[in-house]
């Protein structure tokens, strides 16, 4: 009778483990699937629009004229200030706050307010970097404005990702640095970051990534729609990816729904070509060490 | 220790060099052609340069962009840009004066004419277009192919009984009534709240909205009883997926369906609605701003407005634009 028991509950207890598999596979599932679905309705809609005048040519009322040679070059100009800015202030404000500030209030005031900077929306990022570097700093609607807005936006995601990474190097390892008589910038710049750089990186590429797929705060920051020169200076007018295929997608013409999912495939490849630079340089840096 | 950090550390550097270099390049590259092919065709434009830059609806948008493309085909040297963040940021735009020409869905209000004054500027109205807001429902909706106002009334004004088609006429099916529109931002939405429901801005809540039109374009086009409304360029486009509600102004009008002709001479009624810009007046002195205002009236700029999906209006609206010009 026991032993029935016992098998009882051991049977239970399989099922449950089963239930449980299953539960977690199809959750893993639905992501992937959802993203297969994604890729091959986007690249049977605008794989046959996609070729070098696509790429070459500015935007236009014809469909088949379009395209997205302003955005591609606006997006490059704006990454080239956001990427560098973000990456030095981020990380320097993450070393600070693990390495050289003291915990107390207002430190940790700090930290409270990055990590509700981080859940903002990108909207409000959007009327602030208006009112600000728009209108206050005289940067009038131009690609640095624009860069800047995008900077405060991403710069919560990797002072956080920067901090963790950080937080992950264990202590051991910084006091054996100090035993041997170095000093805390030492530490850091020897010990610390080297440890921490593929995590800072990983985090800092992700965050890229969501700057170059962002709309709404650009539309409100003065990224224009239509726009057919390039920009040769951080003073110049620009668009941006999204946003043209944003103004494509909502046109009345079906072609354009085409031509928009072109300019997706192309913003695609741009974003998973820098995660694939982030995994590559983390899995590089991880094996060294 | 030192060595293998300064080596991964000029690795790093040198990536970010490189990827940077490279989005350099990327844009040096690109920008020749441009320059090469404005002095390819040089001889062929006229002397003007400068730049003109355009914000407001995104109703007004197509149009504005059409005629930009073909203006800066036959000008060069000027640089036209467009964007549409909305009526109400465009006349913001035009007021802080970073544009020089507003596109507006509706006409100025009056404190955003008393916060141009304050700047000391002023604007000037030119309607350039009209919009036929247009009642659509599904191709096999058989029953509802003429409404009146009224009824329309019934079914969109602010705390509306209406849920069955059986609600509006008894002989109608007695089947839920579906209804997509855009949302209360939109240009649209108050025109329509306005000419329909007498109050503008107020109307039902319990509706599918979507800033995006084509949401409401296939909403509709995939339910028997659905209905919505939005700009006539959307239902011209999407004739195989929807019909559109013919419309009487009451019981004994005739019903007039939307068609670029009776949006013209105006007997769609009250769903027809002039599109406007509103260039700010210290600008017209500009040769390249007079130009392409003259160029956005022409027989040209029309035959775009209506490429692009909209009725163009009646040829003395455009010389009293025109007549503005100094």
């Amino acid at each position: 009778m026991k032993q029935l028991d016992a098998e009882r509950q051991m049977r239970r207890r399989k099922r449950k483990n089963t239930i449980f598999h299953a539960l977690f596979l199809s959750s893993t599932l639905f992501g992937v699937i959802a993203l297969g679905m994604l890729l091959i309705q986007i690249l049977s809609d605008g794989l046959g629009w996609l070729n070098w005048e696509f790429l070459t040519n500015n935007a236009s009322r014809k469909a088949e004229k379009s395209g997205i040679k302003a955005a591609i070059a606006g997006t490059l100009w704006m990454m080239s200030i956001t990427a560098p800015l973000s990456f030095i202030i981020g990380v320097s404000t993450a070393i600070y706050l693990e390495e050289y500030a003291k915990k107390n209030w207002f430190n940790r005031f700090i930290q409270t307010n990055i990590a509700n900077l981080a859940g903002v929306p990108s909207i409000v990022y959007g009327l602030l970097g208006l009112t600000i570097f728009v209108r206050v700093f005289g940067f009038g609607k131009s690609v640095l404005a624009g860069s800047l807005t995008m900077t405060l936006l991403i710069l919560p995601i990797i002072i956080v990702a920067s901090q963790e990474a950080i937080k992950a190097i264990p202590v051991t390892q910084r006091n054996a640095s100090f035993a041997l008589g170095a000093n805390r910038w030492q530490t850091i710049i020897r010990v610390v970051l080297p440890s921490a750089l593929p995590g800072i990186m990983t985090g800092s590429i992700l965050s890229f990534s969501r700057a170059v797929g962002e709309t709404a705060p650009l539309i409100v920051v003065g990224a224009v729609a239509y726009i057919t020169t390039l920009p040769s200076g951080v003073f110049d007018k620009f668009t941006v990816m999204p946003i043209q295929i944003y103004t494509w997608a909502n046109l009345p013409q079906e072609e354009f729904h085409h031509v928009a999912a072109a300019g997706i495939i192309v913003l695609l490849f741009m974003l998973l070509s820098m995660n694939a630079i982030a995994i590559f340089l983390r899995n590089k840096y991880q094996k060294k060490n | 220790m030192f060595n293998s950090w300064l080596r991964k550390g000029s690795i790093i550097l040198a990536a970010f060099v490189l990827l940077f270099s490279l989005a350099a390049c990327g844009t040096e590259s690109k920008e020749t052609p441009t320059t090469e092919g404005a002095k390819e065709q040089e001889g062929s434009s006229m002397e003007l340069s400068g730049e003109i830059n355009i914000d407001g609806s995104s109703t007004v948008f197509p149009i504005s962009q059409a005629v930009a493309e073909e203006f800066m085909a036959l000008y060069n040297d000027v640089n036209v840009t467009v964007n549409l963040s909305g009526s109400s940021n465009g006349f913001k735009a035009l007021i802080a004066g970073e544009i020089e020409i507003a596109d507006a869905s509706r006409q100025i209000k009056d404190k955003e004419v008393d916060a141009l004054k304050a700047e000391g500027k002023e604007a000037v109205e030119m309607p350039v277009a009209f919009d036929g807001i247009t009642v659509v429902i599904n191709p096999e909706n058989d029953w509802a192919t003429e409404m009146t106002v009224d009824e329309l009334k019934q079914i969109w004004e602010g705390g509306s009984t209406v849920t069955k088609w059986s609600d509006v006429r008894a002989e109608w099916p007695n089947e839920p009534i579906k209804l997509y529109g855009p949302g209360p931002a939109s240009g649209t939405f108050e025109y329509f709240t306005g000419a329909i429901n007498g109050t503008k801005n107020e109307s039902r809540k319990d509706y599918t909205p979507s800033e995006d039109d084509n949401v409401l374009v296939t909403g509709v086009s995939r339910d028997k009883y659905a209905m919505g409304y939005f700009g006539f360029s959307y239902y011209v486009e999407n004739q195989n997926k929807l019909a559109a509600v013919s419309i009487k102004v009451d019981e004994s009008a005739v019903a007039v369906a939307p068609s670029v002709e009776t949006i013209k001479d105006g007997t769609y009624k009250p769903l027809s609605r002039p599109i406007y810009i509103y260039p700010v007046k210290s600008s017209l002195s500009q040769p390249e701003i007079q130009e392409f205002l003259k160029y956005y009236m022409s027989e040209e700029g029309q035959a775009l407005a209506e490429e692009v999906g909209y009725v163009a209006l009646p040829a003395e609206m455009y010389e009293e634009n025109l007549s503005m010009l100094p």
